[in-house]
């Protein structure tokens, strides 16, 4: 078992906040974005966020280090778009690996450096693994539904490339987010099973999905139970959702979920609905006071924030999850590991 | 730590929970010992369904996916899914039809099962599929390498298995072979390749018995032995198979057949069979197999006889006689009274059910307790039938007949009895008619619609569920309905239409419920009605609840589910929520649609060489009038396919005739139309009139045609066309009929035709007298034949008309297959169809033709015809004029149209409503 397997059985893991939301505050320019070494870039590079690990790689560790300060356990490397297919706007699909890289080595370097200041709470990477731009299971094209953007290979090719870069730079679990297409999420699986194999290491995985709206589906189609029957087949660490949704709009599903798995369930809502201007102003006491009821009724193990979170987010969070013991799993834990 | 003992500690881990097979499509499947049976869905398979391997093979790809969701409609819980064909690109076709399946919430809502004995279309299908599927199948055949590679990769892409019992050295054929490959099987997997057991699903192949061979003789005892062995020494699998191989030797004898198939299930099940492949219909209630057979049947499949064989095919002999000549097969009339009522009932069978509802009255001391007792019971057996799949539409009708028989014949007692008795006059009202107990429905075809067969058949089938039902007929003002349904309190309103007009009429009548605040449920149905206009122009017009029901098959449960105290509430709130979520979704879904302006849409209209084009000159110009054809040249006309889909029976003829699930039920109904048919012409009941025109044309102003009057001086008449809006495709014209018309300015004189057919008059006066005899059959069978008489004359009459009238295709021969298929030269679209939606046409056309003065049919308040089985159209003979369907059209257009034709703007908006694309 490893490290972070062992302490997921005793308390709950707080997972950092938005990293846009963070990165928004320091206004970088078109010309931050670049730095020097992108100065003559073809194309316009501002909003690139995980090209900024490169860039501002200061701005991006502090960030992390905000997060950990705020009483994270695991914080996420800056590659929610690090894969050739989501690179290919901004034609950095040959930096892919890089990006990937500096990302997980620079989080993973913060996360030494604050175990090191306090050994009895260590600290985890996760290494971000987004849902792409492009969709398996859907088609763009509304006269052709039998057309298809992108294969399953072509993404489980991307998928892996991105995923080796991330274990190459130290991070200690994998985790598949903001699944919209469960096919898409099936082909990042496929890769990451397929590179354990190869490169013969065990490195944990988390999935967290997306339930788009009230509909109470995925933007795939599939309900909350049928998502997490056709992932299942992979040993996870956690299974969760995350994003579109505020902490409470949540509960529901996560219910789904804590009933149906024994794998250990996640979740990092958005900070509330977004208000009429798009942004999400749910405060933290607010967010955190919607989250106490997923911890009174024992449904998580994992838990953070997603867009419109900030360090105080997790502040609150990470208080107010010290007071509930996780929710249990694998009851049978023990008993097994005898055999 | 590596990667083997990683996956071993993750099955360790999971242990002692519940292992069940858990699949997934939209929604999950979960298999726990407790589910019934699992069916898998088996049409969607070329090497099973001959049917689809030609859709396949011909690219209709749309009409494959309706076969698909026939499957799931009918309660397939996993949709088998098999490319399996030289013929076709396997891989190619699986990828796409599973593509579409995806796009289709209803079909995708249950599990995949990718079936190929290629591995290369079974990876291509786990690519493309979101779900936990089902592979279909890996098998020890090629040896374990290639075995464990496979289930590897299986277990990586997510999905359950099927494994065959089948090794390098053969297929497991007796009861040691199958355990000892199942055994082996098991071990590897779980063992070798770490996957779960409960993930794997052994077939351990179904063989046929009784084929007189003696090594055949334990193939069925075998498997449901192995069976049993598999399910106490294998923990966690499940168990498939082909459950109709076991019957193959006994091809042709349904009875035998379908015995065969309960026994052995019934055993297999007993033994931990918990999925399979069963047609349904090919399946009888263990319960009801007759004694005999069930003996003789069971002693071939459990092997109790050294003679089981022989004496189950001597004893088959009979049943194939019995089967085959039904009529004069009488052992049924030596069952008891109960007995022989409800096989009347079941069979459909009226010449003796007044001899035994007779009886019955005489051993009852109310006569009320016939209808309510022995009658109530049989139509109960009609009703599970029915709504488990075993009984088709054609023969529930039948049923009815029946039933009103025997009703009216009972009636005079109950009216005797009750003035004795001096029952309540509301009571008696009530149960006069032995039915009504369930609930009352009010039903009507709606303002200025004549069309009525699918509400008849509503009707007839709603009252065989015991409801009382109010049939106000056709072309009835919403004052009627609302005041109707206040004065009987009824508990339902249904409403049916075929014409687009009637869309409005039906949105009309719902806010007028509203209005008047009424609660009860509003039932909408009928050819152009559709789930998205129900749900996004009738049901925000009433707050209660509106639903949809597209067969009178659905109209049963679904009236059940919002009558029955026990369901209602949550039933009514859940259609709300369903059809608000439908109507959002639907509304997000038109966004997305790009519209061209009318002028743009101009600018990309199709353009025919009109230098390079032959125009031909009518042979016989100006109008002519047929007053009476002779029926007979019509019968070969006559396209049967939509006639069986009138009565839900789905299929194309003449194969459905030889369908392996409707087939007999639509051979015995097609019987019966032919009978009726030979009737008709041989007493001339129908007459068939027909008047049409051909004229001097050309098109004006883009869009409109201009028709040179007959008369000189006479005042030119203009048909107004409608224009396609869509954007389009690079390359992709918009097209309007208009375009098939050389245009003034080319100086090209160019020609249009114009018709209007009927064989509708003494439709009614025959479907009434029916009716007096409580012969809805009959009834509904006159109206769908004058229907495709109609359609039939419409066919002759252009065939005349491209052959010799106008003349321009004087030697085309052609198979009334090939008139089906549209491959004639020339079209003839009709107004209120696809290619001019527009109704007001119709008003035009009959100016042009005269058309009442001349052969009497009327148009309605909403542009039917009346009487209904008539037809008309335009005719255009340019090789290069095609049929297409407007599709949706933006207000520009409306605006352009109202102008063209000189109303108001609010007029052609109401009329033109269905084609208008929501902004």
């Amino acid at each position: 078992m490893s490290k972070i397997e062992e302490i997921l059985s005793q308390k709950i893991l707080i997972l950092d906040g938005a990293m846009g939301t963070m990165l928004q505050e320091y206004k970088f320019t078109e010309e931050d974005f670049r730095g020097k070494r992108f100065a003559d870039w073809p194309v316009s590079l501002k909003g690139n966020n995980d090209l900024l690990s490169i860039t501002q790689p200061e701005a991006i560790a502090a960030i992390h280090r905000k997060y950990f300060d705020a009483g994270a356990d695991i914080v996420e490397t800056n590659t929610f778009s690090g894969t050739t297919i989501a690179m290919a706007d901004y034609e950095m699909q040959d930096l892919v690996y890089e990006l990937n890289y500096e990302s997980a080595r620079i989080a993973k370097e913060v996360a030494q450096e604050v175990t090191l200041e306090n050994p009895e709470k260590p600290r985890f990477v996760a290494g971000a693994i987004g849902p792409t731009n492009k969709t398996a299971s859907m088609s763009p094209e509304v006269n052709d539904p039998g057309f298809r953007a992108i294969t399953f290979s072509e993404l489980s090719a991307a998928y892996k490339e991105q995923a080796k870069a991330l274990i190459d730079g130290g991070v200690d679990v994998l985790l598949v987010e903001t699944v919209f297409d469960t096919l898409n999420a099936k082909a990042a699986l496929f890769a990451i099973e397929e590179l354990k194999e190869e490169l013969a290491v065990d490195v944990p995985v988390m999935i967290s999905g997306t339930i788009t709206d009230a509909s109470g589906r995925t933007l795939s189609g599939q309900t909350a139970e049928a998502f997490l029957i056709s992932i299942s087949h992979i040993p996870l660490l956690s299974v969760g959702f995350n994003c579109a949704l505020g902490a409470k709009q949540l509960t529901p599903h996560l219910e789904v979920l804590a009933q149906k798995t024994d794998y250990g369930v996640s979740a990092y809502p958005n900070a509330g609905l977004p208000n009429a201007f798009g942004e999400y102003d749910q405060s933290p006491r607010e967010m955190a006071e919607q989250i106490r009821d997923y911890l009174s009724r024992g449904l998580v193990n994992i838990l953070g924030g997603c867009c419109g979170t900030t360090p105080k987010h997790i502040k609150a969070i990470a208080e107010i999850a010290k007071e509930y013991k996780p929710r249990q799993f694998r009851k049978n834990l023990s008993q097994t590991e005898t055999e | 730590m590596i990667e083997g003992k990683n996956t071993s500690k993750d099955t360790l881990l999971r242990g002692n929970e519940k292992r069940y097979l858990k699949l997934s499509g939209l929604e999950p499947l979960v298999i726990t010992p407790d589910s019934n049976f699992v069916n898998i869905g088996e049409r969607t398979n070329v090497a099973g369904s001959k049917k689809f391997l030609r859709l396949i093979k011909e690219e209709k790809y749309d009409e494959a996916l309706s076969v698909a969701r026939d499957q799931v409609e009918g309660g397939a819980q996993i949709l088998d899914v098999n490319m399996d064909d030289g013929l076709i690109e396997g891989k190619e076709a699986m990828v796409k039809f599973l593509n579409l399946i995806v796009a289709e919430p209803d079909i995708a809502r249950i599990p995949i099962m990718i079936d190929s004995s290629k591995w290369e279309i079974i990876e291509a299908g786990l690519q493309v599929v979101q779900g936990k599927c089902v592979v279909n199948s890996i098998s020890l055949k090629e040896g374990e390498e290639e075995f464990l590679t496979h289930a590897k990769k299986i277990k990586r892409y997510g999905a359950a298995v099927v494994v065959m019992a089948f090794d390098e050295v053969g297929q497991a054929d007796n009861y040691e072979r199958r355990i000892e490959i199942a055994k082996r099987s098991y071990d590897l997997l779980t063992q070798k390749a770490k996957l779960p057991p409960e993930d794997i699903i052994l077939d351990l192949n179904i063989f046929p018995v009784g084929t007189g061979m003696e090594e055949h003789r334990r193939n069925a005892i075998d498997f449901i032995e192995a069976t049993r062995w598999v399910k106490e020494n294998l923990p966690h699998v499940n168990l498939s198979g082909g459950v109709s191989n076991v019957s193959f030797s006994f091809r042709g004898n349904d009875p035998v057949r379908e015995a065969m198939h309960s026994v052995f299930l019934y055993h297999a099940i007993k033994a931990g069979m918990n999925m399979g492949i069963v047609n349904p219909a090919l399946l009888d209630v263990y319960d009801n197999i007759p004694k005999d057979l069930l003996e003789h049947v069971e002693d071939v499949i459990l092997d109790r006889r050294d003679d089981a064989t022989e004496r189950l095919l001597s004893f088959a002999e009979t049943v194939v006689g019995t089967a085959r000549e039904s009529k004069t097969d009488l052992s049924w009339r030596e069952k008891p009274l109960q007995d022989r009522i409800t096989h009347a009932l079941v069979k459909g069978i009226d010449e003796y059910i007044v001899e035994d509802v007779e009886a019955a009255r005489e051993n009852s001391s109310r006569t009320l307790d016939v209808i309510e007792g022995p009658l109530m019971t049989g139509m109960n057996v009609v009703g599970d039938l029915f709504g488990s799949g075993k009984m088709f539409l054609p023969q529930v009708v039948k049923s009815a007949r029946v039933m009103k028989r025997a009703v009216a014949h009972l009636l005079p007692y109950i009216e005797e009895e009750k003035a004795k008795l001096n029952l309540s006059d509301s009571d008696g009202e009530q149960k006069k008619s032995g039915t009504g107990g369930a609930g009352k429905i009010l039903l009507a075809t709606v303002k200025g619609d004549v069309h009525d067969i699918g509400k008849n058949i509503v009707s007839v089938v709603l009252a065989c569920n015991n409801y009382e039902i109010i049939d106000l007929g056709v072309m009835v003002p919403p004052e009627k309905i609302i005041e109707t349904a206040k004065a009987e309190n009824v508990d339902a309103i249904g409403l049916s239409g075929l014409i687009t007009p009637s869309l409005d009429e039906m949105a009309f009548l719902a806010k007028e419920m509203e209005r008047q605040g009424f609660v009860v449920p509003l039932l909408i149905g009928g050819a152009t009605t559709s789930k998205a206009h129900t749900a996004v122009k009738i049901d925000p017009q009433y707050s209660k609840t509106v639903v949809h029901i597209n067969d009178a098959s659905r109209a049963v449960t679904v009236v059940g589910d919002l009558l029955k105290e026990e369901t209602r509430q949550k039933y009514m709130a859940d259609l709300k929520t369903e059809y608000d979520t439908f109507r959002k979704n639907f509304k997000k879904r038109g966004k997305r649609k790009e519209y061209l302006s009318i002028a743009e849409a101009r600018e990309n209209k199709y353009k025919i060489n009109w230098e390079n084009s032959e125009i031909f000159k009518p042979n016989k110009p100006g109008v002519q009038v047929i007053e009476d054809l002779e029926l007979e040249k019509l019968v070969s006309f006559i396209d049967w396919t939509p006639f069986f889909r009138s009565w839900e029976l789905h299929g194309k003829f003449p194969a459905i005739l030889t369908d392996d699930v409707v087939g007999e039920q639509a051979t015995s109904l097609f019987n019966d139309a032919k009978e009726l048919l030979k009737k008709i012409i041989k007493d001339k009941l129908l007459t068939a009139k027909a008047v049409y025109g051909l004229f001097p044309a050309n098109t004006i102003n883009d869009d409109d045609i201009e028709v040179i009057a007959e008369k000189a001086g006479a005042k030119n008449v203009i048909f107004r066309t409608l224009r396609q809006q869509l954007s389009k495709y690079e390359g992709k014209p918009n097209f309007a009929l208009a375009d098939f018309i050389a245009p003034k300015e080319t100086g090209i004189q160019d020609y249009i035709g114009c018709f209007c057919v009927t064989t509708g008059f003494g439709t009614d006066e025959l479907a009434s007298k029916f009716e007096k005899d409580y012969d809805q059959y009959n009834s509904i069978l006159i109206k769908a034949l004058s229907d495709r008489l109609a359609e039939a004359f419409a066919e002759y009459l252009h065939k005349q008309i491209r052959t010799e009238d106008w003349g321009y295709a004087p030697n085309e021969e052609l198979s009334n297959d090939e008139l089906i298929k549209e491959s004639y030269k020339g079209i003839r679209p009709a107004p209120g169809y696809p290619a001019c939606p527009d109704h007001l046409e119709k008003l035009t056309l009959w100016e042009l033709l005269k058309v009442e003065e001349r052969i009497g049919v009327k148009l309605t308040e909403s542009l039917a015809m009346w009487p209904a089985a008539s037809v008309s159209g335009y005719y255009f003979a340019h090789p290069e004029a095609r049929y297409f369907g407007v599709g949706k059209i933006t207000k520009d257009q409306v605006e352009d149209f109202a102008k063209r034709k000189e109303i108001g703007f609010e007029v052609a908006e109401k009329w033109l409503s269905p084609s208008i694309a929501d902004e």
